[in-house]
């Protein structure tokens, strides 16, 4: 694919391959914000190629992994009720609520149907009138703008069927609350490349300012990442801490301009309890007054579900980076994609499935 | 901000152990698909199983080595692009036969249909078949028709069950897979999977790709007579070329060495699966087969498969190795190497 495909030439890759390893002189420890990136990298064996010592260290940003365990009960809650169609994206139907999946719910006779967009939700909204059709709408700031397009869309048609269970998490809050911890071995940021095609650039000057951390915004194919962390390392090893773009072919400065300004009408932000990491304040959107009708939260009779995250699975340190997927004594045992424990295992872009689809060989045990 | 913030009591939700019901992964051709057959199915028939590991079982039965499979097929949408539920339910069964390097001789066909379906459907499914059948050159002998009322099936189920005859000294199944052994691929990955998405509900994308549904015997006919000795062979349907890989490698306790590089994928089916997070290797395919051949004979059998229309775009993509046993591994394209594991149920389109 055009654009993609260039962006993965083993030949160029090389070549990015032997700058990163001439521009470094001692160990760095780096994160890589989004879960796609972490994706490419166990794919294609990054990390394998990069010097001795310079450490990728796997971000939150996986949007199923930090969607918290009280609002998947409640998105169960509200697909097992009659006359509901609940539409999710695929990955959020494995995610294990406290004692169930929305697969178990399918199979028990729920109708929960996977979409590639929410507009297709809507769309169902308006061809099955007599239904309740509850759209999942979780992620990042990159999958928002669709989110916020559906409700505006279902209020302009005046499509009453429709309500949207909305768990939105943004970026930049979760990484000032990396950075605060105490046990924090982050020296500097790839920042999530499609985040900041939505959003801009603006809201990261000041934290790298305020922690001298490097923030190199990057892309997700091979190339994309490796001069993403060539970048990185160049800042690094001139003491440089600043804002730079590696991934200029999708990103601008001042961001999408049109989405933002959707996002400010259908959302606002709140405080969110990130899964595994705990509230982080106002680092989350839920819909604002003007949209409140058509809040699944608000529709359903779900208000009274609490729900206390407990295991034994450490997916919060791995959320934050502390550790590696494979230092969970559950990894790969009591803890499969067949049967995640935490939600890093569950999402393809979740660190610890990306490690065990694409573990390495020295990983697996025979 | 952190002082909120809980950086000890990291907690997780119960894990999701089994489930009660049949969930739709059961079905995908993976993890699950099997653990159904070893946890529940074996132990239920007791003694009466005797399972074998390949895509056909091979008995012997008055003098002659038959080789016997069934399968049904319950692919929605009926008809894609390439094809039809017909041709897969005539193709499939073949497929299954040759894999053991037999003649397919005699199917069975049977249908479920669903109160309410056009019978122009059933005609053209019917026909399809018939079409099939006889470019395959076997017969349908037998067959059974159900109607379930309208709130139960989907359209139109399909079952058929085929028997062939295994050629005397020919001895194919997964438990021969052998270190030195060369990987082979009849042709290009992930086609028929892709074909059948892109009209799939829900999920219709543009694209010119057309199933890759075609009947094998002729193709593994000709690898025969090569007089390799050939090892395995393998149709990579549900759950694609991983989880076949993945199964032989477990049956003969063999290492698999991929060369990604080397993946006959198609721009097509790669941008496809770029777009709805589906990884290539664990996409269906429908007329297409694997090969594990002995090192030295590899390049008389790639000849011959790429002299034959089905195999034209044959090509070499790993070799059998005797580390890592029960393995499959991939070399990637930048120099790093990764586990290509079995797929687990169905695959989930990722969100973004």
């Amino acid at each position: 694919m055009k654009y993609l495909d260039e962006f993965s030439d083993p030949d160029l890759a090389g070549h990015l391959v032997e700058a990163i390893h001439a521009a470094t002189t001692r160990p760095w420890a780096m994160m890589e914000v989004c879960g796609g990136q972490t994706h490419s990298i166990i794919r294609h064996g990054i990390d394998q190629l990069l010097p001795e010592g310079v450490e990728m260290i796997h971000g939150p940003g996986c949007p199923v992994c930090v969607t918290p365990l009280e609002i998947i009960d409640k998105a169960l809650a509200i697909a097992a009720e009659p006359g509901v169609i609940f539409c999710s994206f695929g990955d959020m139907l494995r995610v294990p609520g406290s004692s169930q999946d929305l697969f178990v719910i399918k199979s028990a006779g729920a109708d929960v149907r996977v979409v590639y967009s929410p507009l297709d939700a809507l769309a169902i909204a308006r061809e099955n009138p007599d239904k309740q059709v509850v759209f999942f709408g979780i992620g990042f700031e990159t999958t928002a703008p669709a989110n916020a397009m559906t409700v505006y869309q279902a209020k302009r048609l005046g499509v009453p069927n429709f309500s949207l269970l909305v768990s939105h998490v943004l970026v930049p809050p979760a990484m000032a609350a990396i950075m605060e911890s105490p046990r924090c071995r982050v020296q500097a940021f790839l920042a999530a490349g499609h985040v900041c095609s939505v959003m801009g650039t603006a809201e990261y000057p000041p934290l790298a300012e305020k922690y001298q951390v490097p923030i190199v915004v990057t892309g997700f194919e091979p190339l994309d990442i490796l001069e993403g962390i060539r970048q990185t390392i160049i800042q690094l090893e001139s003491g440089q801490h600043e804002l730079a773009n590696a991934y200029p072919r999708a990103v601008r400065a001042e961001g999408n301009p049109a989405a933002i300004a959707m996002l400010q009408d259908v959302f606002e932000v709140t405080d969110r309890t990130w899964r595994g990491i705990g509230m982080i304040p106002k680092s989350g959107w839920r819909l604002s007054e003007r949209y409140a009708a058509f809040d699944a939260e608000r529709r359903f009779d779900v208000a009274g579900i609490r729900t206390e995250e407990s295991a034994i699975c450490r997916s919060g340190e791995v959320l934050q980076g502390l550790i590696k997927p494979n230092e969970c004594a559950a990894f790969g045992k009591q803890c499969t994609p067949r049967n995640p424990l935490g939600a890093t295992m569950v999402s393809s872009e979740g660190a610890c499935a990306a490690y065990h689809a694409y573990r390495r060989l020295d990983l697996v045990s025979s | 901000m952190t002082a909120e913030l809980d950086f000890e009591a990291w907690t997780c939700p119960v894990p999701l152990r089994d489930t009660p019901f049949v969930v739709m992964g059961h079905g995908g051709g993976g993890a699950m698909s099997g653990e159904l057959v070893e946890h529940l199915f074996l132990p239920a028939f007791g003694d009466a199983a005797a399972p074998g590991l390949a895509d056909s079982a091979v008995i012997t039965a008055g003098g002659a080595r038959l080789a016997f499979s069934t399968d049904s097929y319950v692919v929605k949408p009926m008809f894609f692009p390439g094809g039809s539920i017909g041709d897969l339910a005539v193709n499939g069964t073949v497929n299954d036969l040759a894999m053991s390097g037999a003649t397919p001789l005699y199917l069975s066909t049977a249908f479920i249909l669903q109160e309410g379906t056009a019978l122009a459907d059933i005609r053209r499914i019917a026909r399809a078949m018939g079409t099939a059948a006889s470019a395959a050159g076997v017969q349908l002998v037998t067959g059974d028709t159900k109607v379930v009322d309208s709130a139960s099936g989907d359209g139109v189920y399909v079952n058929t069950a085929g028997v062939g005859i295994v050629p005397d000294g020919v001895v194919i199944g997964p438990t021969r897979a052998a270190p030195g052994d060369a990987i082979l691929i009849s042709g290009d990955i992930g086609v028929h999977g892709v074909a059948v998405m892109s009209c799939r509900e829900g999920l219709e994308f543009g694209t010119t790709i057309a199933s890759d549904t075609a009947a094998l015997h002729g193709l593994v006919a000709d690898m025969i007579a090569t007089d390799a000795d050939i090892h395995v062979l393998r149709d990579p349907t549900r759950g694609g070329v991983a989880a076949s890989l993945n199964e032989i490698a477990r049956a003969a306790m063999v290492g698999v060495e991929l060369v990604e590089r080397a993946l006959p994928i198609p721009a097509e089916v790669r941008d496809a699966c770029s777009l709805l997070g589906l990884d290539p290797l664990q996409v269906a395919n429908e007329g297409k087969l694997i090969a594990f051949v002995p090192e030295d004979t590899a390049d008389q059998v790639l000849e011959a498969m790429r002299a034959h229309p089905h195999g034209a775009g044959s090509k070499r993509i790993g070799r059998c190795v005797p580390e890592h046993p029960g393995t499959v591994v991939a070399r990637t394209a930048l120099g790093g190497t990764r586990v290509v594991s079995m797929p687990i149920g169905e695959q989930l389109p990722r969100i973004c």
